[in-house]
């Protein structure tokens, strides 16, 4: 047996963050916003069968970007807790908010506890309803909770996303331009991306008791074909590189890189250090 | 309530009856220790069509000799493409469609996929298995189950006993204290590639012929406007009727009763429905 060094809490912390910050950053990222009808999440995921983006309840849905096993797990026990909570009391009492809170104290645990950080950020969306506004909660890998009520963008690439993403965004768009604005600030200027490439869904006002409805296939071409197409595909060289790049095979919900070009294009340092947040369980 | 996260080996699935158990909620087969009397809830009718099933049931609950209730619904929406109706002591019935409708989306939102037709009727038929204990005491459910068969593309028919045995109708059933009568009524009146106005129709005279034949099942209450429930299930999902629709068959129905009677001179030897 040898003896165990010291570590400085900080510097395990740090090691911790940077791991699950890397693991995030491999993957491809996701984009939620508010439109005329409801909320719109786009992700890109080449995959039809590993959803990055699910229902949870009538109103509530869950996505998730990082390794597909971690996540699609947080999203079973979402789906469980909520049909427990709607069944023992009412369905109208199921909320994000509860949800979002035992998620962040979940991953912060996680974080603080076990060997490994849970290699994820996750967003609970929900639609609002008699007089509740509609609400993202974005819930980081540490446990850190934000609640957005414009957009948020999950994933390695969420800074420049967001920048393009708050460009020219309204609350009032319909389907089709929220969908279109969305994919542009996912592509950015370098890239064009088609239906293949996404994986998009709604919760909408006008779709019943279960909000939820996947956009798929003909009905997202349509859509991207409306408003959608990526204006000025900004010099042929640029698209067959990238192309390559989100074409290749999507097992996992997409975890292998394309972030050489994007971390070119951005100018800025290594992926891992492009987002410091917050350590420990600070959920709230 | 915690985020139910299972170790592997003990991970309850998709399987919602199971998950409660595990989660120490409280399952839908409680204790013996109901109150008699019970309501029971009477019949339920469910045929075939070109397109699809209609399923239609009364609104009476009655506790005994008193109607405990005059606007209970007994046909229910199980998910997009089954509807259920039920027949047996309401207060489990109910519980058991509530169990059943929650276990299916449940199964469809954690592992995205629909179970086929097949897999939700066995699914209702071990929650009416499980409910055995309580049938023996008198407190039966017997639930009637169809939908639209998305991969067949055919609407069926799934019937039921106290122990959960279940059993593909071909054409048409009818279950409660009237259904004896609603059958004969379906029967007489049946064929094949009905279209939906005439299977409606056939499903609401079945209901009246009941509600003349059976105490335990209401007719059309003309005073208070409650009228049986009509479902309809095809490829393009559950709906219900409108009230004004069924109100209006039931005018129409009556009307034609009426002509007959003073046609043969008003006795009570009614015959077959026009």
């Amino acid at each position: 047996m040898t003896m165990p060094f010291y570590v400085a809490p900080e510097q395990v912390m740090k090691d911790r963050a940077e791991y699950a910050q890397k693991g995030i950053a491999r993957g491809r990222s996701l984009v939620a916003t508010l439109y005329a009808d409801g909320i719109l999440v786009v992700a890109e995921n080449p995959s039809r069968s590993l959803h990055k983006v699910s229902e949870i309840y009538d109103r509530i849905a869950f996505a998730g970007v990082g390794k597909y096993n971690e996540y699609d797990q947080l999203r079973v026990a979402g789906v469980r807790h909520a049909d427990t909570k709607g069944f023992a009391y009412s369905r109208e009492d199921v909320d994000a908010r509860s949800l979002a809170n035992l998620y962040a104290q979940f991953l912060g645990n996680v974080f603080t506890h076990e060997m490994k950080p849970l290699e994820v950020e996750i967003l609970v969306a929900e639609l609002g309803a008699e007089g509740r506004p509609d609400q993202l909660y974005h819930i980081a890998y540490e446990g850190t909770i934000t609640d957005e009520d414009r957009f948020a963008v999950l994933g390695g690439d969420a800074e420049t996303i967001t920048e393009r993403v708050a460009e020219g965004w309204r609350a009032d768009r319909d389907l089709a331009e929220a969908l279109g604005a969305a994919v542009r600030a996912l592509a950015g200027p370098e890239r064009t991306l088609e239906a293949g490439d996404l994986e998009v869904a709604v919760l909408s006002r006008r779709n019943g008791r279960r909000s939820f409805r996947r956009i798929t296939d003909d009905e997202l071409a349509g859509l991207l074909g409306h408003g959608g197409r990526s204006q000025g595909g900004r010099g042929g060289g640029g698209r067959p590189g990238s192309r390559a790049s989100t074409a290749g095979p999507g097992t996992a919900g997409g975890l292998e890189g394309e972030a050489d070009d994007e971390a070119a294009e951005g100018g800025g340092g290594p992926k891992g250090a492009k987002k410091p947040r917050p350590h420990g369980g600070e959920a709230g | 309530m915690g985020l139910p996260i299972f170790p592997l080996s003990e991970d309850p699935g998709p399987d919602f009856v199971s998950l409660l158990r595990r989660t120490g909620s409280p399952v839908a087969t409680p204790g013996a220790d109901a109150a008699l009397p019970v309501r029971h809830a009477t019949t339920v009718v469910t045929l075939r069509f070109r397109d699809g099933i209609v399923m239609a049931g009364d609104r009476r609950a009655t506790e005994g000799h008193v109607i405990a209730h005059r606007a209970m619904e007994k046909v229910f929406p199980a998910d997009r493409y089954s509807a259920v109706a039920i027949a047996g002591a309401a207060g489990f019935a109910v519980e058991m469609v509530r169990l059943f409708q929650v276990q299916l989306e449940h199964y469809e939102k954690v592992e995205g996929l629909t179970l086929s037709l097949e897999g939700k009727a066995n699914q209702l038929a071990q929650m009416v298995r499980s409910h055995l204990p309580l049938a023996m005491q008198g407190l039966a459910v017997v639930p009637l189950f169809a939908g639209y068969d998305l991969g067949r593309g055919v609407g069926r028919i799934f019937t039921y006993d106290v122990t959960g045995g279940h059993y593909e109708e071909a054409d048409y059933q009818a279950t409660g204290s009237g259904g004896r009568d609603a059958r004969t009524t379906i029967k007489l009146g049946f064929r094949e590639g009905l279209s939906r106005d005439e299977a409606v129709e056939l499903a609401i005279q079945a209901l009246y012929e009941a509600a003349d034949e059976d105490a335990g099942t209401g007719g059309p209450d003309l005073v208070r406007g409650i009228y049986p429930l009509v479902a309809v299930v095809t490829a393009e999902g559950y709906t219900q009727a409108d009230e004004s629709e069924v109100a209006a068959r039931f005018a129409a129905l009556i009307d034609r009763k009426r002509a007959e009677q003073v046609g043969t001179g008003g006795t009570d030897g009614g015959g077959e429905p026009a």
